[in-house]
């Protein structure tokens, strides 16, 4: 057996490949956090009254919050205090001030892209997905937008989103999480730089999968992203978010909010792989991964799905959730987690069952490695007037090495007698018996290793679109990887 | 935190006064153990919502009402056969949390066995208690074992020594009486199993009288090497009661220890049960039943741990909620680094009766080793439909066949008990109050259902 445990150990211990500086340009101020800065974000991005005054009452609640020493404690995760003045919050690579093809794209970025093994050119022939990709908080790139603008589908960057839509942005801006939800959800409302923004009005279904790349890359500069999508009455869209960044060594915070809100008879699919630097072996550096995610089912028969792969950062704290509103609405959540090294995971879900006949299903795999600490915490609760609700919960967790740890915490809370939950949940290493039967049929302990656990991971992995599920396996086995090819 | 601090002043008067009067005052290790304990309850407070193992019970009816030392009260003997332990073994009779010689009856006990009122023990053997008791709870982390640890001072204390087996149970009926203002006891047991050493232990509370009533009580159990302990709690106290009870069981090498807790009585209860499994090869079941109706609350919250390796164990709880009451499921296994080969499984399974009632369960498992198979599960539910149906289509009226397929769910935890005196008297008790439970819930929008698609059936016909 030695020499499956030292493959296994060889396997997650693959250095992160994705690291490199791009080197380019940039416009950003001074660190600190005042009113003032807040008022220059909102200059230099050309924002309307209202946005500004929304930032300022988010920033006022958080300054508060941050007074009374309200940032959260109570997740399973371990890091130092983080000193909000000694930030920069807002950095954009200076540019020409419209694009209208790719080819007038900074070089250097595209270069980026390329090293990263997502040629937008190829992708936009190939694939057909339409890319916005956000580089350092602003959208350098939009690309199929006359496809999607011939449908009504407003697909753009939030700044964007703002100056043109702004009676959209003001109708749902904050109503799914408002500034007052958490403390980093008030940090982001003040401080947001730019995000996507995505509408599909009446009845349209979405003719591809939307993407967007974001990216972390000037040192010290917290991300703080927003997405907004909504999904009018009877629309269908499936939005895909993939993230990889440069190593660093200072700890790198980013707090995103992203809100769906899905009206009567709509659907949205939120797809994510998560690969940002998750610190060296020593657990040194990395990023902070701090969002909160939130689905709202408004109308009936409506239907949130998430579905994440993480593997990336050095603390990701997440719970993707819905609010399940809308009488027959569904939402659901299919998470791979994986924590290497000293990455620490606190992932999970919140399904809120409010309208009748609301059904939920939660599917969680977590993989712990190294000194990887991964945690499930997930709430399912169900308010007095869903009658009929349902839901289903699986979460399963994989240990590799002695020294990782693996934890689950679900809340569930029942206040209707026809509801009809179910809660499943295991922990165990890879087996013996398996390697031994893989073994015995020829196989490589590392492809052992490799099949097993994309074994454990694959009903997660068939609710992502095609293009991420190739990617997903690949970063897998390369996060796990020694010596797999 | 601010709710402890109102009734501060009579927790501490009472302390004042216990301190002078109170059984092994002259124990210096003793009063030490008290005076610590008294300072960690001033110190925390009565826990809030806030605080996570908490969080769904609510305790500030408890840290509001100026609760004081029961006082001595007189029970006759017709009173006590109400409860009807009159099983064989040895009977521990304690009114108001001291213990009452002449309702008890120890009877012939084998060589070996030592049972007695802990009061009287400290007075007479003080030496044998002083190497257990407090050595286990953790005063630190539950403030309600401080509480019970400041006022520790009566209660039951077993010592079954190496080898000696201990056929019939040993009862301990804790009666709490009515009192013009609201009393509070503070019951301590302490018992030890030794090596290859076997007993049965029942913990029953009740109450004559309906005053509000607090019991806290706690419970250390130590089970040597090879030892095989089973130990029964009951709670049937009435709707005004406060209960917290807390039971911390020490498992040696390779012993076997099993708690059953059945849940029907009560206002607000929480019922603690925290086995560490200290030597290896050590087995653990915790079984437990409760059932709630009208407004109680009822909190269950477990916190194994496994400490050596090769242990193995099992939750089971079922829960049956009616009416306005409040469930809680609060499990907790922990995997040390070094408990290699754990195998622990915890199951929650509950029926909801009524739109009203209310169930919070949180299964957690926090593994710190690899080689460790644990399993969870949850499921929350109702009558089924097709299994009522089922039985109504053979011509089985609607209450009994509600009460069949609720015998059968409370039958999952009777089965986990092991024959004998103890699971009898549990058993009696289960059906009588669960009968009440059927004949209630007819009333359900559900059963109503089923009485309109009878006659919708006639109609056809």
């Amino acid at each position: 057996m030695s020499t499956n445990l030292d493959t296994i150990r060889d396997l997650a211990q693959q250095e992160y490949k994705w690291g490199f500086i791009t080197d380019i340009e940039e416009e950003r101020i001074p660190k600190g956090l005042d009113e003032d800065v807040i008022r220059l974000i909102s200059t230099k991005k050309q924002e309307p009254e209202f946005m500004l005054e929304w930032r300022l009452r988010a920033y006022r609640h958080w300054a508060a919050l941050e007074k009374s020493q309200a940032e959260p404690k109570w997740a399973n995760v371990m890091y130092p205090a983080i000193d909000y003045q000694n930030m920069v919050y807002y950095s954009a690579p200076k540019q020409k001030p419209r694009l209208e093809s790719l080819d007038q794209l900074d070089p250097e970025i595209l270069r980026t892209y390329e090293k990263l093994g997502i040629p937008l050119q190829e992708q936009k022939m190939l694939a057909g997905v339409a890319v916005d990709a956000v580089f350092d908080s602003v959208s350098v790139a939009t690309t199929f937008k006359g496809k999607l603008a011939e449908l009504g589908i407003i697909f753009c960057s939030f700044s964007e989103a703002v100056r043109n839509h702004p009676e959209l942005v003001k109708k749902y801006l904050g109503s799914v999480v408002p500034y007052t939800d958490n403390f980093f959800a008030a940090l982001n409302a003040a401080v947001f730089s730019d995000g996507s923004f995505v509408y599909v009005p009446k009845g349209v279904r979405c003719p591809m999968e939307l993407s967007t790349y974001f990216r972390i890359n000037a040192a010290e500069t917290g991300q703080f992203e927003r997405t907004l999508i909504v999904a009018d009455e009877g629309a269908s869209v499936s939005y895909l978010e993939g993230c990889t960044a440069p190593i660093r060594d200072e700890n790198q915070l980013h707090a995103a909010v992203v809100e769906l809100v899905a009206l009567d008879n709509s659907q949205i699919k939120y797809s994510t792989v998560q690969n940002w630097y998750p610190g060296d072996k020593q657990g040194k550096g990395g990023i902070y991964n701090f969002v909160t995610k939130r689905g709202k089912c408004a109308g009936v028969n409506s239907k949130i799905s998430w579905t994440q792969v993480e593997t990336g950062s050095a603390i990701t704290w997440k719970y993707p959730s819905c609010i399940l509103q809308g009488d027959n609405s569904v939402g659901e959540f299919y998470s791979v987690a994986l924590t290497n090294n000293y990455q620490q995971a606190d992932t999970g879900t919140k399904m809120i069952h409010i309208g009748k006949n609301t059904r939920s299903t939660i599917v969680a795999k977590g993989i712990s490695a190294g000194h990887g600490q991964n945690t499930y915490r997930g709430q399912v609760k169900i308010l007095k007037g869903a009658t009929g609700a349902r839901n289903y919960t699986q979460c399963d967790s994989l240990l590799i090495g002695d020294k990782c740890g693996a934890h689950t915490f679900p809340y569930i809370e029942v206040r209707n007698s026809s509801a009809r939950m179910e809660h499943e949940a295991s922990t165990s290493k890879i087996g013996e018996d398996q390697m031994f039967y893989l073994r015995q049929r020829g196989l490589k302990a590392e492809d052992a290793v490799s099949m097993i656990v994309n074994g454990f991971c694959k009903r997660v992995f068939r609710e992502l679109p095609m293009e991420f599920a190739v990617e997903a396996q690949k970063l897998l086995s390369v996060s796990l990887e020694g010596s797999v090819g | 935190m601010i709710a402890a601090t109102e009734q501060l002043g009579t927790y501490l008067e009472s302390f004042t006064e216990f301190q002078k009067r109170a059984a092994g005052r002259d124990l210096p290790w003793l009063r030490e153990l008290r005076e610590s304990a008294f300072a960690r309850f001033c110190e925390v407070g009565f826990p809030t919502t806030h605080d996570e193992d908490w969080r769904f019970t609510n305790v500030s009816a408890i840290a509001k009402t100026p609760f004081e030392l029961a006082r001595d009260a007189k029970v006759s003997k017709r009173e006590v056969e109400q409860f009807g332990v009159d099983g064989p073994g040895c009977h521990l009779i304690f009114v108001n949390g001291r213990f009452a010689r002449e309702l008890s009856s120890i009877g012939q006990l084998p060589a070996g066995v030592s049972v007695n009122s802990l009061g009287e023990e400290l007075s007479a053997n003080s030496s044998d208690v002083e190497s257990h008791l407090g050595r286990y709870l953790n005063i630190q982390r539950d403030v309600f074992s401080a509480l019970n640890t400041a006022f520790a001072e009566d209660g039951a204390y077993v010592h079954v020594r190496r080898g000696v087996v201990l056929t019939d149970p040993i009862y301990l009926l804790f009666i709490s009486t009515t009192s013009d203002k609201p009393v509070m006891t503070h019951p301590r047991n302490l018992i030890v199993v030794g090596d290859e050493a076997q007993a049965t232990i029942v913990e029953d509370y009740v109450s004559i009288g309906e005053t509000p009533a607090f019991s806290n009580t706690a419970t250390e159990l130590v089970a040597g090497e090879n030892a095989v302990v089973s130990h029964y709690m009951v709670e049937r106290e009435h709707r005004q009661a406060f209960n917290i009870s807390t039971l911390r069981i020490q498992q040696g090498r390779s012993a076997n220890v099993s708690s059953h807790s059945v849940l029907f009585g009560g206002g607000l209860v929480r019922n603690n049960v925290h086995p560490v499994l200290a030597g290896e090869g050590g087995e653990c079941l915790i079984n437990g039943l409760f059932i709630g109706n009208g407004r109680q609350h009822l909190d269950n919250y477990m916190l194994v741990e496994h400490a050596s390796p090769h242990c193995a164990s099992r939750q089971f709880y079922n829960g049956i909620l009616d009416d306005h009451a409040h469930g809680v499921f609060h499990g907790r296994i922990i995997v040390h680094k070094d408990a290699q080969k754990t195998d622990a499984k915890q199951t929650n399974r509950n029926l909801l009766l009524s739109d009203d009632a209310r169930i919070d369960t949180k299964p957690q498992l926090e593994i710190y080793a690899d080689d460790v198979k644990c399993t969870h599960g949850a499921t929350i539910g109702q009558i089924e439909e097709n299994a009522l149906f089922y039985l109504r289509s053979r011509g089985i009226d609607e209450i009994a066949a509600r009460k069949l397929l609720l015998l059968a769910f409370a039958n999952e935890c009777l089965d986990r008990m092991a024959e004998g005196g103890a699971r009898e008297h549990v058993e009696k008790l289960i059906h009588v109050h669960l009968l009440q439970i059927a004949n209630s819930v007819t009333r359900l929008p559900g059963a109503t259902v089923g009485v309109d698609a009878g006659r919708n059936l006639e109609e056809i016909g």
